[in-house]
């Protein structure tokens, strides 16, 4: 061998060597902040995520599912609009569970995912979320990832401090932004002061179940109610809401609801509030509502129209409820771990306001009272203060706790994530973030426990971040590494819809116990056919019923005549598989509302209104397997007053 | 000089042992395995929970309850006599040994991926045997109905 080959033959072997190196390498996970950012936050193909994140959608009014470290997007859950990827709210099935007092709504505005919780922890249960336009709460089943039930909220007027849940799940509370005339009627709106009122709702939570009633609401005074947080540990028992406007402004808030240099945190003792309810302190009074749920068994969700709810008046219900100032325009209220302290984002002042909860029952005793707003008595503010954390940037919206004696709060105006001190209120860190942040998420960041090792800002803005998209961009999410002492980014990854509020939880509470197929021996739907024998066309007046199945690689029937122009035609499909991620999809030529997409063992209605004579074909729109594209079949449509029978195959 | 080298990364690497890999215990005399890994068991029972099996007598009643199950979770893809989405099952008792049907039933991502005799099916079918939710119970009355066929 000459020189040259020994050179190639060496170079070969240290490169070897070099791979082999980095093969033992790659078999300890990198330490958080000691490797490099992308290292961190790589999910080898094939594996899993350490956490699932769940992501408000904002405007678009559903819920995205991503797994952290990664950012990767697995779901986006149809919540409160329309979906015609998979038919929600399009299936006769699935249209019930946008029903409210006005009608139909195809879209919403959600804002704050709220996983549910035993004992303070997240239990991976259902997450709930709430509809800030027409105001509404969600549950969804972390089961199956189905929205499986939506309630109206009556007497409210823009749902946004909602759905927080108290430590073991025994209410979700929503509160009014906008208040409004309650029962709501004809008036001047020049008469806010005298005749608008705000309403702290309080849903009862079948601990079973997880349906959701509305078991009372509590009138309270004309502000607007912004963001809300139940007590835990030695708070539980107590729900704490952010109001502003006090001055009670009913125009230019931006000036007129600005100038008092403190708003309210109200603390609402809910344990009392049973009470009262139960010695017959509430009044019933209209409260309209729906109730909207579904079925697992029969895939059909049922609305049910209530009347009326039962409020309580602080007036008769003493010790229900007291105001803490807080400076100013406060926005988010959040309670630490160890349920002792309050924080109040001062929004518009450059300091958070940290209230004890023990300082609070002392100055409640001792009757440290500095007047009432409406009938509610007013605590003095250094009567509960616990502490100031100062030097937090502007704009403070919201705080998350790690559980190891750090609390994060988001400052919007300045874009940055300002890590404090719990006791101390010293600020230890700082992190900027692109931009305009809004709220923050750790996982289990608002509960008794915070699985401190990631941070995710979702902000507002997003500007250059990403390749340009036109005027319209992608919402921009950062994970941060907050395993340290000091904050490290990670990650920047776009975010469908405009995410607020976020929710994190560990991947093994959730994913291990999924649900994979609808079994069909326990579809109870009315109109199913769980086997071939049981496909059939029926006429009943001008509706016609088609009872379809359907399995790799066919519908039964596959061909039906008989259907004239003026019918109503249902097509009842029954996803015979049952088998892992095998849904099947149907799809009608000039079908006005979706698609179907068809879970294995569930039943789908698709109805179909003929607009024209001919012979019109439909097909599975999910790619099954090889004969896919052989999976079709036609309806013949005669013209109206046809003799021709029904027929099929 | 190459050989020089060699020795060299030779010690280099056996000073880089990865470890965390377990030592394997001492080899038994390995069976006889088929160009696809597979014993000549697995050939003839497949792939799966179920082990060589010996039928008695047939269970009318059992065979009754098997061909309910069977119309619940079988016909739409498999008919007697005559081709469907899978083949017919009229003399499958006869081609087939009871365990491999009945894993057929109860394990059939697998069997498609590693039995060459039901690969070479899935070329002539195109569409994979699907588990249709059924449990071991029901997969031996669904054998049992088909020694009825």
């Amino acid at each position: 061998m000459n020189k040259t080959m020994t050179r190639v033959v060496g170079v070969i072997l240290v490169i070897a060597t070099f791979l082999l190196i980095s093969e033992c390498a790659k078999q300890d996970k990198p330490l958080l902040g000691s490797g490099d950012a992308a290292s961190a936050v790589y999910v080898a193909p094939g594996d899993y995520d350490e956490f699932y994140a769940f992501t408000s959608g904002g405007f678009s009014g559903q819920m995205g599912v991503y797994g952290l470290p990664s950012g990767r997007l697995f779901r986006e859950i149809p919540v409160f609009s329309l979906d015609p990827e998979n038919g929600y709210g399009f299936t006769e099935e699935t249209k019930g569970m946008l029903q409210t007092t006005f009608g139909q709504i195809p879209w919403d505005d959600a804002h704050h995912p709220e996983l549910s919780q035993t004992d303070g922890v997240t239990d991976g249960r259902w997450i709930f979320i709430n509809a800030n336009n027409t105001p509404r709460v969600a549950r969804i089943d972390l089961k199956t990832f189905e929205t499986v039930e939506i309630i109206e909220i009556p007497n409210s007027g823009g749902n946004h401090g909602s759905p927080f849940i108290t430590q073991n799940t025994e209410y979700v509370v929503a509160s009014t932004r906008f208040s409004v005339p309650i029962p709501q009627r004809d008036v001047s709106i020049d008469t806010y002061k005298e005749n608008f009122d705000g309403t702290l709702t309080f849903i009862k939570v079948d601990p079973d179940d997880g349906a959701m009633n509305i078991a009372f609401q509590i009138i309270v005074p004309g502000y607007d109610y912004d963001l809300a947080h139940a007590g835990k540990g030695p708070s539980h028992g107590w729900a704490f809401f952010t109001c502003y406007n006090t001055e009670q402004a009913n125009t230019l808030l931006e000036v007129n609801a600005s100038k008092n240099d403190k708003d309210f945190i109200a603390a609402v003792n809910w344990k009392l509030a049973e009470k009262y309810l139960a010695e017959g302190k509430g009044k019933t009074r209209p409260g309209e509502h729906y109730s909207n749920r579904m079925s697992h068994s029969t895939h059909m969700s049922t609305s049910t129209l209530n009347k009326t709810v039962v409020t309580l008046d602080p007036a008769d219900c003493p010790g229900l409820i007291y105001y803490m100032p807080t400076p100013k325009s406060p926005h988010g209220v959040d309670i630490d771990p160890s349920g002792e302290y309050i924080v109040g984002g001062g929004k518009l002042a450059a300091v958070v306001s940290v209230h004890s909860f023990s300082k609070m029952l002392k100055a409640i005793e001792d009757e440290k009272f500095i007047g009432e707003a409406g009938g509610i008595p007013v605590l003095d503010y250094d009567a509960t203060i616990a502490g100031e954390v100062t030097n937090v940037g502007l704009g403070p919206l919201h705080t998350e706790f790690d559980g190891k004696g750090y609390a994060y709060t988001s400052a919007f105006i300045t874009s940055e994530v300002v890590k404090w001190k719990l006791g101390t209120w010293e600020v230890v860190d700082r992190i900027p973030t692109y931009y305009s942040l809004g709220h923050l998420m750790i996982p289990g960041g608002d509960s008794r426990k915070p699985w401190g090792k990631y941070l995710v800002g979702l902000n507002k803005m997003t500007k250059d971040r990403y390749l340009s998209t036109g005027p319209e961009l992608a919402h921009a999410a950062q994970l941060i590494d907050i395993s340290g002492e000091k904050m490290k980014l990670l990650l920047d990854f776009p975010t469908v819809g405009e995410p607020h509020y976020a929710q994190g939880i560990p991947a093994d509470l959730i994913h291990p116990h999924t649900t994979k197929i609808y079994e069909l021996e326990h579809n109870e739907h009315p109109y199913r056919a769980i086997t071939e024998k049981e496909a059939r066309v029926e006429r009943d007046g001008n509706e016609v019923h088609v009872y379809m199945t359907t399995i790799r690689t066919h519908f039964k029937p596959d061909n039906i005549e008989g259907i004239k122009l003026g019918d109503v035609v249902y097509f009842h499909v029954t996803n015979l598989e049952q088998d892992w991620d095998i849904p099947h999809g149907f799809a009608m030529q000039g079908a006005r509302n979706s698609e179907l997409l068809i879970m294995p063992g569930a039943t789908n209605t698709l109805r179909w209104e003929p607009q024209k004579v001919g012979v019109f074909p439909f097909y599975c729109t999910d790619f099954c397997s090889a004969l896919h594209q052989e999976m079709q079949g036609y309806v013949r449509v005669s013209p109206k007053g046809s003799k021709l029978p029904i027929s099929f195959n | 000089m190459i050989r020089r080298t060699g020795m060299v990364l030779i010690a280099v690497l056996m000073l880089i042992n990865c470890g965390g890999g377990d030592s394997q215990p001492a080899k038994e005399v390995a069976p006889k395995l088929s160009p696809e890994g597979l014993t000549q068991d697995q050939l003839t029972n497949g792939v799966g929970p179920i082990g060589a099996l010996t039928l008695g007598p047939l269970d009318d009643a059992l065979a009754t309850r098997g061909a309910e199950v069977f119309e619940l979770k079988c016909v739409a893809c498999h008919k007697v006599n005559e081709r469907l989405v899978g083949p017919p099952l009229a003399g499958v008792t006869v081609k087939r040994s009871p365990a491999f049907i009945m894993n057929m039933i109860l394990n059939p991502d697998e069997m498609v991926k590693k039995h060459p005799e039901v690969k070479a099916m899935l070329a002539e079918f195109y569409v994979p045997m699907t588990f249709q939710n059924v449990t071991e119970d029901d997969a031996r009355a669904i054998l049992e109905y088909l020694r009825t066929l």
